[in-house]
């Protein structure tokens, strides 16, 4: 077993916290874990990626090499296009279908969601609209990793112990909420999912 | 799935694995100033809070050096860290403690960024090494990190001499499981003696004779740690000769089960040549891999070519000469067929960072955007910091920004051109880094310069720590170095103050003399961690 994931989205969307659940569950089931991040500039709004690699053999590069990834995993829609030339044959598409615009020349969404509705497996998620319902508008990244998880060879009840564990420190309230927000990206996934085998 | 190991599996960044390695080791004492992607290792130690351990950030990379060479001289372990272009201001503390030699090891983690991903340039530090004749150790994994830099501190008290150990950003950030080993205590020596570390001539002349003279167990010390030979499957006649995370990349290629060719891996400085001497002589063809210059492949280049393979890579055209390596490169390079790589698809448009929104510098640059208009012909030379994206649209304010401290002096260079008015625009921690010298000189002739210290209070760029003075502390440090009082102005950078900022540079501007105007308010972000922090001792 491999799963290749490139995690994207823009600085402050809570990208690395992602990636840290995953790495934690990941190593709870003892896989393999490689995980690839970008600092430095990372809280300024800037497009931001990080190469998540489970295997359960050992893992030799730190970057996925293009075309491996099984997943990508968006929480913004136009990011998720930045990296298509990663994506596995057969790969899939999880992505927030609520854009971030905070650039002048930000495409137009219609466009870009109708470019990830022709990847042949892809799942597009409404995490804005998502997270409020959860109560916590900054939840959206948790709303996406529960997207996720039915691609995932992780188990959801690990992933869901993890995403209260990760926001604990913070509060009861918000930890509820960011599981809530996890849980109503997990049912929408299931829900949209499409695709030959969707 | 492999059953469940023993013991806690902790996954580490490449950095926080040189810092757990570190403290495993026994140092006394971690030094740095922050720069990406160096910064985690100082902050992995300051987190653990050893007691024992002295763990602060110095005021620039020169600083922390002596500072480390002198935990060193006081016979202590002792860790320093930087990113490359830190190594250039650190570089004559560097160069002559090899001639000192060190008493208490002293490794040196410095992290460089091919591919400049956020960094003015891709200076590989290896060259250093060689500059200094010193050992650098270059790891392909976090588990390499760790265990090199037990071993480097080893060698150092070994052979009396600092150690480098040599990281790039994609080991630097990334993250993967390491074993470690049982850490010892610190164990110190009684302080230095002797004349060796009192560089007259007479005695450096000593000290680097014994530095070439100890160069032979300086190439032995790495090659046994960092030279290791696949037999491979000869094939085609193709070798591969490949370092740090590039052999990684080269056992990615393989991982389908296909026999590698015939592969060495080598280790930073100084090369192994009985290894490199063996993997020639049985290649017609041999490819080498490495992040960073063409520094392996320059030296085996030779000249004039004698009867030796074809040498392929960054020089002939096989690799890119610049940039950062990556897997697909290497494929590339090794001829194999890849997936199949679908482009980028849609509309896609760049998205740079920008200064966070309620930032107090984009304040003080609409500020000086409406004085410059005001008073026309002049030139902002600017600073490394979160304020370099103000040269970005919608600001373009700034006009320059070339290293660490260069806004004042070149300010002052190009004031005596006559350039008027000549600004220089630079942050707290790099005021203190390097602008402090600068305007001393502005300061002592009266330049007619006008400089704009933005004080936020931290080191914004880097993640938040801490500034060496800020505040009062700044305005002190300033006066201090000769300005005077009255053109020495403080604003405070909101946006209903733009107007008044204006005017206060202006003024300033149009003085015949050096002038300061120091723009305080707290980054935000800034702000939002000491809410953060105070929230959780108030809980606690
Ligand atoms: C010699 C050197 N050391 C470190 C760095 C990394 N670095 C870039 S800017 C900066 C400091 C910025 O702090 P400050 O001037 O206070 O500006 P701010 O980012 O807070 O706006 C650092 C540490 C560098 N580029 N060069
Ligand atoms: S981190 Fe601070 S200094 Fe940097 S852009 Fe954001 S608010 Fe401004």
């Amino acid at each position: 077993m491999k799963c290749d994931i490139v995690l994207a989205g823009v600085g402050g969307q809570g990208i690395l916290s992602i990636a840290a659940i995953l790495d934690a569950v990941a190593l709870k089931q003892d896989f393999s874990v490689k995980q690839a991040e970008v600092h430095g500039m990372a809280q300024r709004g800037g497009a931001v990626q990080s190469h998540l690699r489970i295997s359960d053999r050992p893992i030799a590069s730190d970057l996925i090499p293009q075309g491996e990834a099984e997943l990508i995993l968006s929480v913004e829609p136009m990011e998720a296009l930045r990296y298509l030339p990663w994506l596995a044959d057969g790969g899939t598409v999880v992505s927030s279908a609520s854009p971030l615009v905070n650039i002048p020349n930000y495409p137009g969404i219609e466009e870009i969601l109708a470019t990830i509705r022709r990847i042949p497996r892809h799942v597009l998620v409404d995490s804005r609209v998502l997270a409020k319902e959860a109560g916590n508008t900054r939840a959206e990244n948790m709303v996406m990793l529960g997207a996720a998880s039915p691609f995932l060879p992780l188990s959801t009840d690990l992933l869901r112990a993890e995403v209260i564990a990760a926001f604990a420190s913070r509060g009861d309230r918000i930890a509820e909420a960011n599981g809530r927000a996890f849980d109503l990206g997990r049912e929408a996934a299931q829900g949209a999912r499409c695709g030959p085998r969707g | 799935m492999s059953p469940s190991s023993a013991g806690p599996r902790e996954l580490l960044l490449g950095d926080e694995a040189v810092a757990l390695a570190a403290i495993h080791a026994g140092i006394s004492g971690a030094f740095a100033y922050p720069g990406t992607p160096s910064t985690e290792i100082l902050e992995y130690i300051q987190r653990q809070a050893v007691p024992g351990i002295s763990a602060c950030w110095s005021t620039n990379e020169k600083v922390a050096y002596e500072e480390a060479l002198g935990m060193s001289y006081a016979g202590h372990r002792a860790l320093v860290s930087m990113k490359h272009v830190g190594l250039n201001v650190a570089a004559d503390p560097f160069m002559n403690s090899g001639i000192t030699g060190v008493n208490g090891g002293l490794v040196l983690a410095v992290a460089d960024d091919p591919g400049m991903h956020s960094s003015q340039n891709e200076q590989d530090s290896r060259i250093y090494a060689r500059f200094a004749m010193l050992p650098c150790l270059e790891p392909c994994d976090q588990q390499m990190a760790y265990d090199m830099v037990r071993q480097a501190f080893d060698i150092s008290e070994r052979l009396g001499l600092p150690v480098m150990v040599r990281l790039v950003t994609r080991l630097a950030h990334s993250r993967a499981v390491v074993a470690t080993k049982e850490p010892r205590p610190p164990d110190p020596r009684p302080p230095a003696e002797g004349r060796a570390w009192i560089l007259l001539p007479v005695n450096a002349r000593v000290g680097y004779r014994r530095l070439v003279d100890r160069q032979v167990e300086v190439r032995a010390a790495v090659a046994e740690l960092g030279c290791s030979r696949r037999e491979g499957a000869p094939g085609n006649g193709l070798a591969v000769i490949a370092a740090g995370i590039a052999w990684n990349y080269l056992l990615e290629c393989h991982l389908g089960g296909e026999e590698l060719p015939p592969s060495l891996r080598v280790s930073g400085y100084p090369l192994c040549e009985e290894g490199i001497a063996g993997i020639l002589a049985a290649a017609e063809e041999v490819l080498v891999l490495e992040d960073g210059y063409p520094f392996i492949e320059e030296t085996i280049q030779g000249f004039p070519p004698r009867d030796r393979p074809r040498i392929r890579g960054r020089l002939d055209g096989t690799l890119p000469r610049t940039g950062e390596l990556t897997p697909d490169l290497v494929r590339a390079a090794l001829e194999r067929a890849g997936h199949e790589v679908r482009e980028v698809e849609g509309p896609v448009a760049p998205r740079p960072p920008v200064l966070c929104s309620g930032c107090p510098h984009a304040d003080t640059l609409e500020a000086l955007n409406a004085a410059m208009r005001a008073v026309p012909g002049g030139r902002a030379f600017s600073d490394i910091g979160c304020y370099t994206l103000g040269a970005l649209p919608p600001l373009e304010a700034i006009h320059t920004c070339v290293d660490m401290g260069a806004s004042i002096g070149m300010a002052v260079g190009a004031a005596r051109a006559g350039l008027r008015p000549s600004l220089a625009v630079i942050g707290d921690s790099t005021f203190m880094h390097s602008g402090m010298t600068p305007l001393v000189d502005a300061a002592r002739e009266d330049t007619p310069v006008t400089i704009i210290i933005l004080d936020n209070s931290t080191v914004g760029m880097t993640g938040g720590q801490p500034t060496a003075a800020t505040g009062d502390e700044l305005r002190r440090v300033v006066a201090g170095l000769g300005v005077p009082e009255e053109h020495l102005r403080t604003v405070v950078p909101l946006p209903k103050k733009r107007e008044e900022i204006t005017r206060v540079l202006v003024e300033e501007m149009n003085h015949p003399g050096v002038s300061v105007v120091i723009a305080s308010r707290t980054c935000v972000q800034e702000a939002k961690r000491r809410a953060r922090r105070g929230r959780k001792e108030a809980t606690a």
